[in-house]
């Protein structure tokens, strides 16, 4: 047992908690406004294809990166329109996003590229497989400052709490949870340019196979906080490098793998226990998933 | 029927077919020709309608599933879950009572797919009637336990040894439901259109009975409308949760009687193709209203066979485009309030 838990495991760790942590904020962002954001996943494969794209054809991984952001954002911007302008269902569109995202990377790389769903090869000295890691664990004491000392953080917090109060005090609730939801397409957007030019040297079709939903678990677990939610996707992170490394290191007394099936499903089974209130409560932000109908 | 009902889910569907018309032009191909290959595959005979039918028999399900728990106030995002487990279960009574015949076993394992969507719904309406926790994340994360666990059943204890595929044994042969060929002579037997599609459209008429002729589906749908008011009413809105869900969850487990009794007589990793996020889109479009979730469920099969061809025949456009004018139509219906505006200038709308 002792050859698994090493300093490559935390490092491990580390490395697959990127992804989630970045998402898990942005979707922190985004739901401390009162706007659900079942779509991190669809934004992440935005951020994912956009960054292997652009950073392939710009030959330049900063570029990619900007442009992952960007193309993030974008999209959010779509689940923003339809949530805040047109008062659609939030956990509707976040699903629609999800789909799409799983059609417009293949569509765009079929004509571009002429594959069925993948990038071209990135060279190795085009990827960036250390800042994403740096930028999504200092976006955390960032996040909880933002969040819980500047008046920006505030009024975010208030139009997710209280939305008539807010609007009451002279806070534009449409605009903060604009900035809210954009927030979280920025930075799924390197959450999924992580996986495409930091982890992996290419765009693979649904390469973010559910860490969109993890992160939003990782979120509940953390509870809406920014220290706790990092603590989850660290924990999250861990679950996923012990599925990796224990594939042929730990056996059963019986001389058979241990089936990574049963370490894969804790982050869920937590989170649905979590939700119970058998750990603690989870609470989420009371106006969340409510569109705000201004009176007049 | 409201003119609404009808002209909200038609004006959706034109304004998605639009932007995907632009998504096409802006890679250089044609529009219509891309429109003619990709709705126009699905009314060959007996291919074409065969296979279209046989694809629209899950949607109709998940359909179904979607919009009797919405009509009860619920978004069950689980029925990709749910039918996993369904499918599971009836590859598991078709393997473990492969000898008995199918007068038993055909029944037994509908029953087994039923039971195991109902059960693997239940939990997330139990866990929010008694502990109020939102059956949204439960059942997504319902959904990726559903496919560990069928994962881990099949890749230990179900596979035939020194198969590399991740799928079950071969269910008893007399685990099987007649296929189209069986009925109408002339049919080759490869088209897997089967007497699931049957199953899916009794399941519209009860859903509609249920729902609108009955007590009890007046009740659910009062709990849907407005929860407090049902309550105040006198009725157990906790009770009302958990029914629904579970009929639900058994609508959903409709798919894998269609997957494992008519289709592939096994269970197989990874078989459903977001059948149960499409639902979504198909209950949304179809108004949560069986008429409207069946017709929408055959649109969204003929786009689904229309894709092999695109995929097949045009230049660039690959069967991606099906996915983004589903999003597209599910983003339109969702935000409705787009075309209140014009409607209303229109004269269409008070």
């Amino acid at each position: 047992m002792n050859e698994l838990f090493t300093i490559e495991l935390f490092w491990s760790s580390v490395r697959l908690s990127t992804p989630l942590l970045l998402a898990a904020l942005g979707g922190l962002f985004s739901e401390r406004s009162g706007v659900v954001n079942i779509a991190l996943e669809g934004l992440m494969l935005a951020g994912a294809f956009t960054a292997a794209a652009v950073t392939w054809a710009a030959g330049n991984p900063w570029i990619g990166l900007a442009a992952a952001a960007l193309a993030g954002m974008l999209v959010a911007l779509i689940h923003a329109v339809a949530c805040i302008r047109y008062k659609a269902d939030q956990v509707v569109t976040g699903t629609a996003i999800n789909i799409l995202m799983l059609g417009i990377p293949g569509f765009l790389s079929g004509a571009l590229f002429l594959s069925s769903g993948s990038t071209p090869q990135i060279a190795r000295e085009h990827l960036i497989p250390w800042t994403p890691i740096v930028l999504a664990f200092l976006a955390v004491p960032i996040t909880q400052y933002v969040l819980f000392h500047t008046p920006f953080g505030l009024r975010l917090r208030a139009v997710g709490e209280n939305p008539e109060a807010a609007d009451a005090a002279g806070i534009n609730v449409a605009t903060m949870r604009y900035a809210g939801v954009l927030l979280s397409g920025i930075l799924s957007g390197v959450g999924g340019a992580y996986l495409s030019i930091g982890q992996a040297s290419l765009f693979t079709r649904n390469m973010t196979s559910g860490r969109g939903f993890i992160a939003l678990a990782a979120l509940i677990f953390g509870k809406w906080r920014p220290v706790q939610t990092m603590a989850a996707c660290l924990f999250f992170g861990l679950t996923e490098a012990l599925t990796i490394q224990m594939q042929g290191v730990v056996k059963l007394p019986s001389g058979d793998d241990i089936p990574v099936q049963f370490i894969q499903i804790v982050p869920y089974v937590l989170t649905i226990v979590v939700l119970a209130g058998f750990i603690g409560h989870s609470r989420a932000p009371r106006a969340l998933g409510v569109p705000y109908r201004k009176e007049n | 029927m409201k003119l609404r009902d009808v002209l909200f889910p038609a004006v959706a569907v034109l304004a998605a077919f639009l932007v995907g018309a632009l998504f096409v032009a802006a890679i250089g191909d044609s529009p219509i020709e891309t429109y003619r290959l990709l709705i126009g595959s699905a009314f060959s005979w007996p291919d074409g309608v065969g296979y279209t039918l046989f694809l629209a028999t899950p949607l109709i399900f998940t359909g179904l599933a979607v919009a009797v728990a919405f009509r009860a106030g619920l978004l069950n995002i689980g029925a990709e879950g749910q039918l996993y487990m369904s499918a599971f279960a009836a590859a598991w009574c078709g393997i473990t009572f492969a000898r008995l015949p199918a007068v038993l076993l055909v029944p037994a394992c509908m029953a087994c797919a039923i039971g195991a969507g109902a059960m693997w719904a239940a939990i997330p309406g139990l866990l929010k009637a008694r502990f109020g926790s939102h059956e949204v994340i439960n059942t997504i994360m319902m959904n990726f336990i559903a496919v560990a666990l069928c994962g881990y059943f099949t890749q230990y204890h179900y596979r035939t040894p020194g198969d590399p595929i991740m799928e079950t044994a071969a269910v008893g042969a007399n685990a099987s439901l007649p296929r189209v060929g069986d009925f109408i002579p002339g049919v080759p037997s490869r088209i897997p259109l089967n007497f699931a599609f049957v199953l899916a459209m009794v399941a519209c008429g009860l859903v509609y009975v249920l729902l609108w002729r009955t007590k009890w589906g007046y009740e659910l749908r009062a709990t849907g409308a407005n929860p407090f008011a049902a309550q105040y009413g006198g009725i157990s809105t906790g009770r009302q949760i958990v029914i629904a869900m579970a009929i639900s969850g058994g609508l959903a487990g409709g798919v894998g009687i269609n997957e494992v009794l008519g289709y592939r007589h096994r269970y197989y990793d990874g078989f459903s193709d977001n059948y149960g996020f499409t639902g979504i889109a198909v209950a949304l479009l179809g108004r949560n209203h069986p008429v409207g979730v069946f017709f929408a469920a055959i649109l969204f099969a003929v786009l689904s066979r229309g894709g092999i061809a695109v995929d097949a025949f045009t230049v660039h456009v690959t069967r991606d485009i099906v996915q983004i004018l589903q999003a597209t139509i599910i983003l339109f219906v969702a935000a409705e309030a787009v075309f209140r505006g014009p409607f209303r200038k229109l004269g269409l709308l008070k």
